[in-house]
């Protein structure tokens, strides 16, 4: 019933290439990840039309966009999609409700199902606001809202929350969050933060410097051992699990995962919700028997599926945990004393986890 | 006091004003536009020839309209093919004349409040739907209001204090191209001092409420909004 994605583009700037051919999931959110340079923002603006690569092809909802050889380009006002700017760009002479109904009034809607949005973005108390009245947290959520009351096809978000300090980050993020389980049209969102990657992607493409150094589901790209993601301080496994158990009297939670269970420090969440699980590489050590008396309670039994030596010391290595995969960082000579290599059964001891939503 | 020939000066400065600055609007808003926004390479002629009249002594500028318009000039001829005439000494000649004269008055607030507000509103209006001229109608206008505020205030108000180019292209006809500038002008020469007084009085007068609501208007209202 969802129609991919197809974004094609070729540009080039004397000083910048953007070179991309990716085929996206038609709903869900997709993250477009890179450092600043990287071409994420120029290939959301490629696919809103606010930028025309001289070659390129875009494919949304079975509708032709842009397609250079056929001399079809579609200007932005024509396209069906909803905008979310990096800086909320809400237009200073109009109050709140005035920027939403600005697009309201041109896509012929009435906003019937405005109130719905206004709550699950908690601004209905600043309709009659003027922007420069708002918080920057409370702007950023207009600008979501102005974009979501569009009904578009497909809703792309220019790093939302960069210009946000981290408390207002924090009042947004869950949000997003919500957002991403009522969404039924695909998102394309566009961020340097490895943690609003880890919280929100579903798919995930990493960037570097104008061409596409990986796209796929979350768990897999994450665990790419040829992306320099995986090598970072910060790289990280994301699981998704589900609540199966509390254990009131050790202040735990037990989830399942695919292939295994987990416990986790107590959630007051009912049993059967899904969330997500982060485990940073860093925390996850290897042992090549099974601990008999060990204080790590998470030990569960994998097989090393790839290792990478990053030339510091240290090694990644990617493991499969039940159907997933994990990441570890381990030292270079523990790697060696241990005689680690691909294909062999160990167990993991993961030291922490952080749940994300 | 005023006589009824220094009225009809009066009433015939304000009818050249308020048609060259509507003239000028209309002209100089397409015109600021693009040059606040081209990367063309003919962007610097195009703002030295627009700024010309700052700098040239009015005499430079009224001198090459007197032949440019006149039976032999190129657009003289023009004008006369079709049919209207010849412009100078006459009442559209002195207009045609004072938005040449007036324009940079009225084009670099523009362009100024035009680059001011960015493109960020332009590319959120498309975003929500809106056209071009939708965007211009209901984006951009709003938010260089000070702008063209300021535009018309000086391109008025520096239209009425021409004097060099008036006298050039329209001369001293009465009631048809006398204005105020060389009313004053002929009461001097006459040695008419008391009837000088009086109409350069209203010209001070008019010219330092101008500035003083355009100074006092700029400081509550900047050129154009920031965005937020």
């Amino acid at each position: 019933m969802t129609t991919p994605i197809h974004a094609r583009f070729d540009l080039d700037y004397s000083e910048f290439r953007l070179a991309v051919d990716l085929v996206l999931p038609g709903s869900g959110v997709t993250v477009l990840f890179g450092h600043s340079g990287s071409g994420k923002t120029t290939l959301l603006r490629c696919i809103a039309g606010l930028q025309q690569a001289a070659k390129g092809f875009l494919k949304i909802n079975g509708e032709v966009w842009h397609d250079s050889e056929r001399g079809v380009f579609l200007p932005t006002h024509k396209r069906s999609l909803g905008y979310v700017f990096q800086e909320a760009n809400l237009f200073p002479h109009l109050s709140v409700k005035g920027n939403l109904q600005f697009g309201l009034k041109r896509t012929g809607q009435t906003g019937a199902d405005l109130t719905h949005i206004l709550e699950l973005l908690g601004i209905v108390h600043l309709l009659e606001r003027m922007p420069d009245r708002l918080s920057g947290g409370e702007r950023q959520r207009v600008a979501i809202a102005r974009a979501l009351a569009l009904n578009p096809k497909v809703l792309l978000m220019d790093e939302p929350l960069a210009a946000l300090d981290f408390k207002r980050k924090q009042e947004i993020l869950p949000f997003l969050e919500r957002l991403h389980r009522e969404l039924h049209i695909p998102l394309l969102y566009v961020t340097h933060s490895q943690q609003e990657v880890a919280q929100l992607a579903d798919h995930l493409v990493i960037l570097d410097e104008g061409r596409v150094l990986a796209s796929g589901p979350l768990s897999e790209t994450l665990s790419r051992l040829d992306v320099p993601l995986a090598k970072d301080r910060d790289a990280a496994s994301v699981w998704p699990v589900i609540v199966t158990e509390h254990e009131a009297e050790y202040h735990l939670t037990q989830v399942a995962f695919d292939g295994g269970r987990l416990s986790l420090p107590s959630l007051a969440v009912n049993i059967g919700t899904p969330m997500r699980v982060q485990i940073y590489a860093r925390d996850v050590s290897i042992t090549l028997q099974a601990p008999v008396a060990t204080s790590i309670l998470n030990v569960l039994p994998a097989c090393i599926t790839g290792i990478v030596d990053d030339h510091s010391g240290h090694c990644v290595v990617r493991l499969q945990v039940g159907n997933l995969s994990l990441l570890a960082h381990i030292t270079r000579k523990s790697a060696v004393l241990l005689g680690l290599n691909s294909g062999m059964p160990v167990y993991v001891q993961i030291k922490g986890t952080s749940i994300l939503n | 006091m005023l006589s009824a020939a220094d009225i009809a000066t009066l009433w015939l400065t304000f009818k050249v004003a308020s048609l060259a600055t509507l003239i000028m609007l209309l002209l100089g808003t397409p015109l600021a536009w693009w040059l606040a926004r081209t990367r063309s390479r003919f962007k610097g002629i195009c703002n030295a020839l627009v700024a010309l009249p700052l700098v040239l002594p009015p005499t430079v500028l009224g001198f090459y309209l007197l032949v440019m318009l006149g039976p032999k000039g190129p657009i003289g001829q023009l004008t006369n093919e079709l049919g209207l005439g010849t412009l100078p000494f006459t009442f559209p000649g002195l207009v045609v004349a004072s938005v040449f004269y007036s324009l940079p008055f009225v084009v670099q607030p523009l362009q100024t409040s035009f680059a001011a507000i960015g493109r960020q509103p332009l590319e959120a209006a498309a975003t929500l739907r809106a056209g071009p001229l939708d965007t211009f109608f209901n984006v951009v206008l709003p938010l260089t209001k000070p702008g063209f505020m300021t535009a018309a205030i000086l391109g008025f108000a520096h239209t009425v204090g021409e004097f060099g180019v008036v006298l050039m292209v329209g001369g001293n006809i009465p009631d048809r191209t006398r204005v105020v500038s060389v009313q004053i002008y002929n009461h001097v020469e006459a040695l008419e001092y008391d009837q000088a007084h009086w109409l350069a009085g209203c010209l001070l007068l008019f010219s330092f409420t101008v500035l003083l609501v355009l100074y006092s208007a700029l400081k509550t209202h900047p050129v154009a909004h920031q965005l937020k």
